[in-house]
């Protein structure tokens, strides 16, 4: 069995000499790892996908404001909209969204979610994985296969890139659940390893410099609302790649794009709130209101 | 490169909303609870910087409370912690910091009671968390590991006889003292558990003042 990966490559290479998926060699590692069976494994991986299904049932369900009144109501919004009319992408989209907005808020109202990478982008992997479950057809056993494969990608990603906003910025938490996403949703999907690792790549492309810059330093404004974003950003991705569609820069050297990105992002765009979206008139205004 | 697990990427089961702020002030809490052992009477918790500034928009003061109060990242009732009869056992109050030399994320636990104790610990990103001082000695305790931590006086052999009551690897060793002959801290995280007779005759030990096993954050 393959003691070590850190980077794509090598765990293309193991599974292509292997025969396994991403969440076959990812469990027999784990469970090696951390002395325990295979099966003991997937029951926490279970308990995590129970969490996060119970999240977002809570998060349907409330109206409740954050602490500090910024967010909250937004949720019912899109299923009062989606009651009336129907999305345009139709329903999975409309699960999606939903799904992903009732996590973020269940966050922000101090209730029970699943960091995944982060609380802050806690909505987007449970919102596609779980999301896409119905119109797939899919069981349990699946979905933890899907949670294993997200979880193996995002860890290799952070064997790079520590997943945090104030290290590398938002690419680094929402970018990292949205690649993650991808790629988990391809393997649903039954798409190869080069697919899956080409819809990881894909989804973090397109998120490169994306900065962290909470209004009021509190992870709600724009938190809450790039989880639904992202969440759809994913399924692009997958998309993308189910067709044969490359990355012209390999998922490793992504990665290592996403590494120099981070370092290079100016630290008042890394959860500072010292610019962007945090130094506006109107952020300046909340925060002399909220945080005196 | 060090091994790292998938588990932490899909993890914690937490309430919101900050991992650092919110999950990372809980852990804080329950380490310092396991440190000081005993009922406090009155506790100050000294939150710095990012801790003070947006602690209260994050559950911050809620999160350390709860912590002290034995209560893990992903217990629902932190939320309305300052409304629930357990947060009554002690005396509570919050002060709010400014440090530059200190952590973004920074807390002090002052603890009364029948001992009094300096509990310093920062939440360093993603919910991990370290606690870096009791009074004034450096430790380094993180809750990933079953921790052995002892004060002592800095004598020869200390070290070997307290490794050679232990009979499960050692994942890392820390030793830290004030000068030759004075006050000494040892902190051991371990792979394994050992047994309460093994810390019971580790106390014993003469010129060891303080000992405690401070066993793994479970989430
Ligand atoms: S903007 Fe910053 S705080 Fe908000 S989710 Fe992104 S990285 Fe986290």
């Amino acid at each position: 069995m393959e003691k070590l990966i850190n980077t794509f490559a090598e765990l293309s290479s193991c599974c292509t000499r292997t025969g396994k998926t991403i969440w076959q060699a990812a469990q027999e590692r784990e469970a090696d790892q951390n002395d325990m069976t295979i099966e003991d494994f997937r029951n926490i991986v279970k308990k995590n996908l129970t969490a996060m299904k119970e999240a977002i049932q809570n998060g349907l369900n409330s109206n409740e404001m954050s602490m500090s009144g910024l967010c909250g109501n937004d949720c019912s919004k899109l299923i009062e909209r989606y009651k009336n009319e129907r999305s345009l992408l139709g329903k999975t989209f409309e699960r999606i969204t939903t799904y992903a907005l009732a996590t973020s808020e269940e966050n922000i109202r101090m209730g029970k979610i699943v960091a995944c990478p982060t609380a802050g982008s806690c909505g987007i992997v449970p919102a596609v994985i779980i999301g896409v479950s119905d119109e797939l057809n899919l069981d349990e056993e699946a979905l933890i296969n899907a949670l294993i494969t997200a979880g193996e990608v995002g860890r290799i990603v952070s064997n790079k890139v520590a997943l945090a906003g104030a290290v590398a910025g938002c690419q680094a938490e929402c970018g990292v659940a949205s690649a993650m996403s991808a790629a988990a949703l391809t393997q649903m999907r039954g798409g190869t390893i080069d697919e899956i690792l080409n819809a990881m790549a894909l989804a973090i492309k397109n998120l490169l410099g994306l900065t962290c810059d909470p209004v009021c330093g509190l992870v709600e404004v724009p938190c809450v609302k790039r989880n639904p974003f992202l969440a759809i950003h994913a399924v692009t991705a997958s998309e993308l790649a189910l067709s044969g569609i490359t990355s012209k820069i390999p998922p490793d050297e992504v990665i290592d794009a996403l590494e120099q990105t981070g370092k290079l992002m100016s630290p008042t765009l890394k959860e500072s709130s010292q610019a962007g979206l945090a130094k506006t008139r109107t952020a300046i205004d909340l925060e002399k209101r909220l945080l005196k | 490169m060090k091994q790292s697990s998938l588990l932490d990427i899909i993890s914690p089961v937490m309430v919101g909303p900050s991992s650092s702020h919110t999950a990372g002030a809980v852990r804080l809490g329950l380490l310092a609870r396991n440190i000081y052992n005993e009922k406090p009477s009155k506790v100050t918790f000294k939150l710095y910087n990012s801790y003070a500034l947006t602690g209260k928009g994050h559950g911050t003061d809620k999160g350390v409370l709860a912590g002290l109060l034995g209560l893990s990242v992903d217990d629902t009732r932190i939320k309305d912690i300052f409304n629930l009869d357990i947060s009554k056992q002690f005396e509570y109050e919050f002060e709010y910091l400014e440090d530059f030399n200190r952590h973004p994320n920074a807390v002090d636990f002052i603890i009364e009671g029948k001992h009094s104790m300096k509990i310093s610990g920062d939440s360093i990103g993603a919910g991990e968390v370290v606690i870096r001082k009791i009074n004034d000695f450096t430790v380094k305790c993180t809750g990933k590991y079953n921790t052995l931590l002892l004060v002592y006086k800095d004598v020869p052999n200390m070290i070997s006889r307290v490794t050679n009551s232990i009979h499960v690897n050692i994942a890392s060793l820390h030793c830290d003292r004030y000068a030759k002959g004075e006050d000494a801290s040892m902190c051991v995280c371990l792979d394994g558990d050992i047994d309460k007779k093994v810390i019971d005759f580790l106390g014993l030990i003469e010129d060891v003042y303080m000992i405690r096993y401070i066993k793994k954050l479970e989430s």
